[in-house]
């Protein structure tokens, strides 16, 4: 209390800095004086003596003065105070020098703190569960799908067998639409099982969640919504639980509203949360799967023994349900690596190479500051000659370098912020909508504390490695002459290793980049089967009352092709159930007729398509025919195939006539193939093509599908406008969502949308490195020169022309810079083989790549040496013989 | 002239807040006077060293000082204890006595034959 309350009063009065004090205390001391001196006199000395005897016995005035200053402030702050003007004083002398190291440290801390916040946000914070170790997923896995979904028949089996899950429930994606004040919208929402919240731990904000028997058949409308949905659509209003929609046409009353911070990935933003009910074809047959089980284990076990378990109740269903479960096995594995699963290796593989970058930042701003200590040599035997301890002289490094690091960090705080914008920039909207844990993203205290603890790294090397190589003991030599000792060579060999190791490391990630970005342009350009060029796309989902009801179904496909076509500037129409450049997938298991069959899937991609489809999108027949307004409800089923599934299964026969069906043959499943198509890209832009049925959609009518619009060329921009309008007026019910043009669908598509992010993102880490990598050059080139000051000088006095000078400079580079650039084609090659699934049409020896980094890099390093380089041939030989 | 003590680190506090207990409000050089008519002679100060010693004590509230007038007519500045230094003054004296009776233990002849 009472050493507090004195460090108060000199900590203000330090802060205040007046001399008051200082004014009063002379004025005491004067006093003091002249009572001792009275004193004096009185015992007989003369005045003059008095006095002097009396400052003999104070001990000196001056030296009173700066004891009692000392005790009235605090001196070390003063000093910490002095030093920190002192170094500002001097880096504001070497601006180049300054800026080069802040902003280097800058990058380095810049790129990582970024990609930390993100590491953060995925792998270190908790997931919004209760206990989310515990949580496991359970779902299927057959032989050709090894995380398959799970049939509700099974589920119901599997829980009523299982003894490992203390709750077991399970999920189902589904779009509904809404009934707003502005017409019908779709929403994103969720099917699940009445315990799933319970499961997950999760208790909602206001209301209840589900609870046993709100899953009952044609039970009353329920729904749970999220906290967005509940403030975008009843504006946050406290009265919402209670409240009717109309969720796909039918009233459903709310009863809960989910907390803020619920989140879960598998689903993406899910609206409406709605319990899932066992009726519908789908819902009710072993063979369908479309539900994804969420459970949480029992104390005391393992995920080993639950997923033991679960495989041996698949075992026995498998032998019960020959037909449907035959290869169908259980998986089980923790949720949070399904849910971080896919980007927890991106951002381990970014980390590193974040961790590179910002050692070879904090390498290249020591061999910086050594490069400075050379040159400030004689000062500081000055300073130390002229009595400055050398702990004064240790804490004049230590802050500059705490200057400097302070400085960087700073500038590295801003960039992570710019950098997190860059790399959310870098995700697409899906991508963002399946990683919610991103939100939690920024610059909070985990990352604070990060950076504060790189900062301190960095304080300590810049601090360590200037003030060991300028050791104190040789400061006085190093008055008498510019030493050179073993410890300055050392450092350069090291210096140039660390070079090599920054320029080849410069040339992986370039040609890393050029590749990716090789393959971006490749696999835009790749062959799509048909012309992507001025089409327009909707996608549309049929009003929910229809669903039953197949005629106005077929009714509403003929209107909307109708009306669509009637937009101006449009030359055709066609409808499709899902659009070329989305994924394989939607499948067909089918069996040839006349084929001896053994139960094996055939696994076939199945389109329904209006009978232009083919023509409007500009996919070629290449035997046989395409569908007609004939094959309609009630004539014998056709079905188009296309290239891959001929070379597969029809290798050397004509497959005109063949027919296939289900795998029991089912009568109404027989179709007859009367054409075959080009291999249209169904699937991503980079994986391959599988076989293709298409089925006249008039035949198999659908109530979700995709309107394809051909235009004029330069109208799809009117078109794009013009469709939805155009769609609804049909029906106000109708719902319509993401009206697009094709050539953007395919630029914006997940494997375009990767590729174009990894190019980027190897290009911007390419980038830093390059930067470094000069940076780093320039320094060893420049401490080089520094070092050679003396040598240069006796060459220039002994008539040597300045050009020998650059070509000596330039040649110790130039070997580095080769030496780089021979190392870093080999890594790039090595790396590119590696990276080779990134790659697309493109070999990781690509030699205009190679050749075009290596001219790049060799062409940024030669500037950079140039600058020493420079500075070597203008040395004054009279100055640098006399001085050094 | 005989040889002197130098005055103990931390000793010096204790011998302000004494002499100030002892006698009421003082200026520094009649402190330091003081201090060494108490040694009989033995301590020496430099007066200087009184000074941040005071403001040390003032800062922790221990002593206050004050402008006045000396018995001769001088302006000086006096200090005086305060509560919180009477009560710091009978903490430190018992450490020093306890501090001391220890050191007597230690030094005086010991009585054990072995």
């Amino acid at each position: 209390m009472r050493r507090l309350r004195a460090a108060l009063i000199r900590f203000k009065a330090f802060l205040s800095r007046d001399d008051r004090s200082s004014r009063a205390f002379d004025a005491e001391l004067e006093s003091h004086l002249q009572l001792h001196t009275d004193d004096n006199i009185r015992a007989g000395m003369a005045p003059d003596e008095a006095r002097r005897q009396a400052i003999l016995k104070l001990g000196g005035i001056d030296r009173t003065r700066q004891a009692y200053r000392d005790q009235a402030s605090a001196p070390v702050l003063e000093h910490i105070v002095q030093d920190l003007q002192f170094a500002l004083r001097h880096l504001v002398k070497a601006p180049g020098f300054t800026v080069t190291a802040i902003l280097t440290m800058a990058l380095g801390f810049g790129a990582a703190l970024a990609i930390y916040a993100f590491v953060d946000a995925a792998l270190v914070q908790p997931l919004p569960y209760r206990d989310p170790s515990r949580l496991v997923e359970v779902t299927e896995r057959s032989l050709q799908v090894a995380h398959a979904n799970l049939s509700h028949p099974d589920y119901v089996d599997w829980k009523r067998q299982q003894t490992v899950f203390s709750g077991f429930d399970f999920h189902n994606g589904r779009r509904f639409s809404l009934a707003t004040p502005g017409g019908v919208v779709p929403v994103r929402g969720a099917r699940v099982s009445p315990g799933f919240f319970k499961t997950l731990g999760v208790v909602p904000a206001a209301g209840r969640d589900f609870r046993d028997g709100d899953d009952v058949v044609n039970g009353p409308g329920l729904a749970v919504i999220s906290d967005a949905a509940w403030h975008t659509y009843f504006g946050g209003r406290a009265d919402v639980v209670g409240q009717s929609v109309t969720l796909d046409g039918a009233p459903s009353t709310i009863v809960g509203v989910l907390p803020a911070s619920f989140h879960f990935a598998l689903r993406g933003p899910v609206e409406f949360w709605t319990p899932f009910r066992a009726a519908g074809p789908c819902e009710t047959s072993r063979g369908c799967h479309n539900l994804l089980g969420v459970a949480r284990l029992k104390d005391g076990v393992t995920v080993d023994a639950a997923r033991a378990e679960m495989q041996a109740i698949a075992a026995r269903l498998e032998r019960e349900y020959p037909g449907t479960n035959k290869d169908q096995s259980a998986l089980v594995g923790p949720l949070a690596a399904q849910i971080v699963g896919d980007i927890r290796p991106i951002l381990l593989l970014l980390s590193g190479g974040a961790a590179l970058l910002l050692v070879i930042a904090c390498i290249n701003v020591v061999s910086l500051l050594l490069v400075r200590s050379e040159g400030r040599k004689r000062e500081l035997a000055v300073r130390s000659t002229l009595g400055a301890s050398s702990g004064r002289l240790i804490r004049q490094f230590v802050t500059e370098a705490f200057v400097l690091v302070a400085l960087g960090m700073g500038c590295g705080a801003v960039a992570a912020a710019g950098g997190i914008r860059l790399l959310f920039g870098l995700m697409s909207d899906d991508m963002r909508a399946r990683m919610p844990y991103l939100d939690a993203v920024g610059l909070n205290w985990r990352v604070a504390l990060v950076a504060a603890a790189l900062a301190t790294a960095a304080l300590l090397i810049f601090t360590l490695a200037p003030a060991l190589r300028v050791r104190f003991g040789e400061l006085r030599e190093g008055l008498a002459e510019g030493s050179r000792g073993s410890s300055g060579s050392a450092w350069r060999r090291l210096g140039f290793k660390l070079v090599v190791f920054e320029l080849a490391t410069a040339m992986v990630l370039l040609v890393g980049a050029g590749l990716l970005g090789q393959s971006l342009y490749r696999l835009l350009n790749v062959d799509l089967g048909f012309d992507p060029e001025a089409l327009v796309t909707l996608q549309i989902a049929a009003p929910v009352p229809r669903l039953q009801d197949d005629g106005p179904a077929h009714q509403l496909d003929a209107q909307v092709v109708e009306r669509v076509r009637q937009i101006p500037g449009v030359r055709s129409a066609a409808l499709v159930d899902l659009l070329p450049v989305s994924y394989n997938g939607n499948t067909d298991w089918i069996r040839f007729v006349g084929r001896p069959y053994s139960g094996e899937h055939n696994e076939v991609n199945q389109r329904a398509i209006s009978s232009a489809y083919f023509a409007t999108v500009g996919a070629r027949i290449v035997r046989g025919r395409g569908f007609t307004e004939a094959d309609r409800l009630g004539t014998p089923r056709v079905t188009v195939i296309n290239q891959a599934l001929v070379r597969k299964y029809f290798p050397n026969e004509d497959p005109i006539g063949k027919r296939f069906g289900d795998g029991d043959l089912t009568p109404n499943s027989l179709k007859e193939i009367v054409g075959v198509v080009e291999d249209i890209r169904e699937g991503a832009l980079n994986s391959e093509i599988w076989p293709a049925v298409y089925y006249a959609m008039d035949q198999d009518p659908t109530t979700f599908f995709a309107v394809v619009a051909r235009t004029a060329a330069g109208s799809e921009a009117a078109v794009l406008t013009a469709v939805t309008p155009a769609v609804r007026g049909i029906d106000p019910d109708v719902i319509t969502s993401a009206p697009e043009v094709m050539r953007q669908r395919i630029q914006d598509s997940p494997a375009a949308y990767l590729q174009r992010s990894s190019a980027w993102l190897v290009g911007g880490f390419a980038g830093l490195a390059l930067l470094l990598g000069v940076i780093g050059l320039y320094g060893v080139i420049a401490y080089s020169v520094s070092q050679r000051t003396r040598e240069i000088g006796l060459r220039l006095a002994l008539g040597a022309e300045r050009r020998t000078v650059y070509e000596l400079i330039l040649g110790e580079a130039a070997r580095l810079i080769a030496a780089g650039l021979v190392i870093g084609a080999a890594a790039s090659v090595a790396a590119g083989v590696l990276m080779r699934t990134l790659l697309f049409g493109t070999e990781p020896w690509d030699a205009p790549t190679l050749i075009g980094v290596a001219a790049v890099l060799g062409v940024a390093a030669l500037v950079a040496s140039f600058i020493p380089a420079r500075r070597a041939a203008s040395v004054n030989p009279i100055e640098a013989l006399r001085t050094e | 002239m005989g040889e002197k003590a130098d005055v103990w680190q931390g000793t010096l506090a204790l011998m302000i807040l004494r002499t100030l207990d002892t006698i009421g409000a003082m200026h520094g050089y009649g402190i330091g006077r003081r201090i060494e008519q108490t040694s009989g002679g033995v301590l020496s100060l430099n007066y200087g060293t009184l000074y941040p010693a005071l403001l040390k004590l003032e800062q922790e509230g221990a002593i206050a000082g004050e402008w006045g007038t000396s018995e001769n007519n001088r302006k000086a500045r006096f200090y005086k204890i305060t509560k919180t230094g009477r009560k710091l003054l009978s903490q430190e004296t018992k450490h020093w006595e306890q501090a001391t009776a220890v050191l007597e233990r230690f030094l005086k002849p010991s009585e054990d034959p072995a």
